[in-house]
């Protein structure tokens, strides 16, 4: 759309001062109470005269009228009351005052948004100008336009010059009585979904097109996230891991938003993000491998199962929202036509660092999705208890962020907000917030049994009738692209494969004791090399104490 | 090869830096202009981000210079892209500022008062600390440096003086690294921002303008984690960093008429620390005194007296007297009784020589 700091160019040349001061002007009009949104200078959306009233009204009163004369000082007076562009170029004046556009005086501007006719272009200026010249001179119809408009632009002259006051980020119409915005409104923000609950998809659904061999992986990684977290599951209770954390209910929101993405796009996950290494291409064993902690694991045995982290498919170690925001500035200033994702759940839009990355991503205005798994539950803490808002959507916009909520439990619905997100993250260079509302069927993690805090019905309903991957097992078999028999031949192998690889991972050696030491700095640093010493000492003194998988 | 990394446009995961903060650097050259200490850092941050077209500067109110001038003229230069306000959080700036250094970039995150950077302690200490070491050294966010003004400055009150340094001492990853004069600063900054590791970096905001020297104009870099003695001496070993070197140095002078000789070392880096360097000089004078703003509970003296007991402990001759602020929050009308000055050095040093 361009670079908003450009230079507008004027219409008829007058010498715009493109600056952060206010310019006033001598003009017989307070200038200052000018109509907002007719002055300049302006951003890549330009309003015309027309925009300030009913484009279709406007036509209806010219045809009508057949009986008037020209009377250019009628249209001189319309002229100025708009944004006198001729009526000062004629009396040699400047432009007026704008602040409109203008705001923090740092130049930075923000338009409006609002309906501009289809010649909202900088040559549809001249256009106008030239048109209502013509019109005037040559035109009978032309007083009632030129009535209609000093009507409806003295009504908007007197409003704006009774009821609007400048402050530091624009214009504002002030009241005189109190009017405290509500804190929610009546009706919760809506929620895109394409797919009934049989996985059909609805008749006024829109989404975006998916071909089969995509539909095909997306539902094949899902069950394979299924699976993955059932049988690492086991491995956690059979005590051959330490620690495991399951994304079970999710999985649409796992595989159908990196299926949106292109391996380009950054990762900056939480924790219940794995679907989104398996759509990439992380296999089995390396997953498996990370959660044994052995020196294949990339970590290199230094974090909990499931931090994973892969720099080759641009998947960030388990990390922070605001890490995102950075990480798609980047992205915009090397120029790159890909984004950055980030990966929290309800809980997470309660912590600060949440509310820091949405202000500086609209500030900033960078290329990041904040996608919100609004799962119902922080641990034991419901929503009830997180946040009093319309969740975590409408948080969005009260930073300045497009925001959408959206039915987690649907792939395609996931699969389309993300995509088109990511394609107005990229073109509008600016942070888009998805709400994908789920449910977290699993307990949060190894470490707990959440049936101390929620019904057991409440879970099975979720598992049973709410199960994004039966769902959209029906929308692709409906589509001829899936069997039974495929689907058991898939999970089969899938299982088989994933105890292979965890048999293997479980015999891998672990890291050597040196890995302790290393990547705390780049090189390892003088008393480091000194506490590894004097460990190694230890060590052989007492190698019954330590564990004897991690070699010396 | 990190040239053609960053060519197909992928992160570089190791770093492309220069070099490491170890290695030997040359001594910068003597000759230069008598600049202060705000104007020494402005200069290191203009050839910082002249020599790295992927180097940012970014703060509150940085844009139009900062409330220290020290980012003047920068925005002019190089462009609001890359010289620019950030939003008032400083759990924001970090967390920016770590994910534009994972991203390969140098990120110059300025917090504006030392006081104010603990919102973004979790970033630095439980991100940015661990985020090679976590990921197996598949990320890194080297390329973070955080410049902050810390220290007395006359009138500053709680939330104006404090000496935060000793809190980020116990996190291993990070640098912690403070300059003692305006030569100091350029090298050890440019030092900093080019070390593949998050550093931050405090400047005494005290010296911003009162401490003039001659600074070399060119790019120089003074390593890290390098100590000096900036004075020899023979009878005892004064330790110290930042704006209070120049009150240990008040005191050496004094101690010197009483015929007490003091040997003076500069820690400049404070973690990695440069504990051989401290150990020779102990080896040599036999007593030690550490000085610092901080309170002295828990105050980075501890560590380095510490440290040298275990190393020196039969070579020592008297304890080692830490001269440091008072435990309490730094005050307003009591700073003069709070601070570390120059009176209580001497009687610590005559002290410590006399035991």
């Amino acid at each position: 759309m361009g670079d908003i700091s450009a230079p507008d160019t004027d219409v008829i040349n007058c010498s715009t001062p493109h600056n952060d001061k206010i310019t006033t002007l001598h003009y017989p009009f307070t200038l200052s109470a000018l109509p907002n949104n007719h002055n300049f200078p302006r951003n890549d959306k330009t309003t015309t005269q027309f925009s300030s009233h009913n484009s279709s009204l406007f036509w209806i009163t010219r045809g009508l009228s057949l009986h008037f004369l020209p009377l250019p000082p009628l249209f001189l007076i319309s002229d100025f009351l708009h944004n006198g562009r001729l009526a000062r170029e004629i009396l040699h004046l400047g432009p007026p005052s704008g602040k409109d556009v203008v705001d923090d005086f740092s130049g930075r501007r923000r338009m409006p948004e609002f309906d501009t006719p289809p010649w909202n272009l900088e040559s549809g200026r001249h256009c106008v100008v030239s048109i209502r010249l013509v019109l005037v001179l040559y035109d009978p119809c032309h007083l009632s336009v030129i009535l209609y408009d000093v009507l409806s632009n003295s009504m908007r002259f007197y409003k704006e010059l009774m009821l609007a006051l400048d402050f530091p980020g624009g214009k504002v119409m002030f009241v005189p009585e109190m009017n405290f915005l509500p804190g929610s409104t009546s009706e919760r923000i809506n929620c895109y979904r394409v797919l009934d609950d049989n996985g059909q998809t609805f008749s006024k659904s829109k989404f975006q097109e998916l071909s089969k061999e995509d539909a095909v992986k997306m539902y094949t990684d899902m069950v394979t996230l299924q699976v993955m977290d059932t049988i690492f599951y086991e491995a956690q209770r059979q005590g051959r891991i330490s620690f495991y954390l399951t994304s079970i209910g999710e999985e649409a929101i796992n595989v159908a938003s990196a299926a949106a993405l292109t391996i380009d796009d950054i990762v900056f996950p939480q924790y219940r993000e794995p679907g989104v290494l398996l759509w990439r291409g992380f296999t089995l064993q390396e997953f498996a491998n990370q959660c044994f902690g052995n020196k294949l694991d990339y970590g290199k045995g230094r974090q909990m199962p499931i931090h994973y982290g892969s720099n080759r498919l641009n998947y960030y170690t388990v990390t922070q929202i605001p890490h995102a925001v950075g990480a798609a500035y980047s992205l915009k200033m090397d120029g790159k036509k890909a984004c950055t994702i980030t990966y929290f759940g309800d809980g997470g839009t309660s912590e600060g660092d949440f509310h820091a990355a949405l202000n500086f991503a609209a500030v900033m205005e960078v290329p990041v999705i904040f996608f919100c798994r609004n799962n119902g539950w922080a641990i034991s803490t419901p929503t009830t208890e997180q946040f009093r808002s319309d969740g975590a959507v409408v948080r969005g916009q009260a930073y300045g962020i497009h925001s959408i909520r959206i039915d987690g439990n649907d792939a395609l619905a996931v699969y389309s907000a993300v995509h088109a997100a990511r394609e107005m993250a990229i073109r509008e260079s600016r942070p888009i917030l998805i709400e994908a509302l789920t449910y977290r069927v699993g307990h949060h993690s190894t470490s707990d049994d959440s049936t101390k805090y929620r019904s057991t019905d409440e879970i099975e309903h979720w598992r049973t009738a709410r199960d994004p991957v039966s769902k959209f097992r029906k929308w692709v078999e409906g589509n001829g692209w899936w069997s039974d028999v495929a689907e058991e031949e898939h999970r089969n192998n899938t299982r088989k494969e994933l105890l292979r690889a965890i048999q293997m991972a479980e015999r891998t050696q672990k890291p050597s004791l040196s890995e302790l030491f290393t990547d705390v700095y780049d090189q390892v640093p003088r008393n480091l090399q000194e506490q590894e010493r004097t460990l190694r000492e230890i060590i052989k003194k007492n190698s019954n104490d330590y564990p004897s998988d991690v070699p010396v | 090869m990190a040239m053609a990394l960053r060519a197909l446009g992928r992160r570089i995961s190791h770093s492309d830096r220069f070099f490491s903060s170890l290695s030997e650097a040359a001594k910068p050259p003597s000759d230069g202009k008598l600049i202060n200490l705000f104007t020494a850092i402005n200069q290191a941050l203009h050839i910082a981000l002249d020599t790295d077209p992927r180097s940012y500067v970014f703060g509150e109110d940085v844009r139009f210079g900062g409330v220290f001038r020290c980012t003047t003229g920068l925005t002019d230069k190089f462009g609001r892209d890359r010289v620019f306000n950030t939003p008032l959080c400083e759990q924001g700036i970090i967390g920016f500022a770590i994910g534009l250094a994972a991203m390969g970039n140098r990120a110059i995150a300025e917090i504006q008062f030392a006081d104010y950077i603990y919102p973004a302690f979790d970033q630095i200490v439980n991100e940015a600390a661990k985020f090679r070491y976590r990921s197996g050294n598949e990320f890194n966010c080297g390329g973070l440096t955080v410049r902050s003004p810390y220290g007395a400055v006359g009138h500053g009150g709680h939330y104006h003086s404090q000496s935060p340094e000793s809190f980020f001492c116990h996190v291993p990853g990070l640098k912690v690294v403070i300059p003692r004069s305006p030569r100091q600063a350029k090298g050890l900054l440019l030092s900093c921002i080019r070390d593949p590791n998050p550093v931050i970096f405090f400047e005494p905001k005290l010296l911003y303008r009162l401490s003039v020297e001659e600074v070399p104009e060119d790019d120089y870099m003074l390593p890290l984690s390098e100590a000096e003695v900036i004075r020899q001496g023979s009878d005892i070993t004064l330790i110290g960093w930042g704006a209070q070197l120049s009150i240990l140095e008040q005191a050496c002078d004094a101690a010197a008429k009483e015929g007490i000789s003091c040997e003076l070392i500069d820690l400049k880096t404070l973690i990695p620390w440069d504990k051989e360097t401290v150990e020779s000089s102990v080896r040599k004078t036999g007593k030690l005194l550490i000085s610092h703003e901080a309170p002295v509970t828990g105050g980075f003296g501890a560590e380095i007296s510490a440290s040298i007991v275990e190393r020196c402990f039969l070579r020592l001759e008297a304890p080692i007297a830490r001269v440091c602020g008072l435990d309490t929050p730094f005050p307003l009308v009591y700073e003069q009784f709070y601070l570390p000055t120059m009176n209580k050095i001497l009687d610590a040093i005559k002290a410590t020589v006399k035991y």
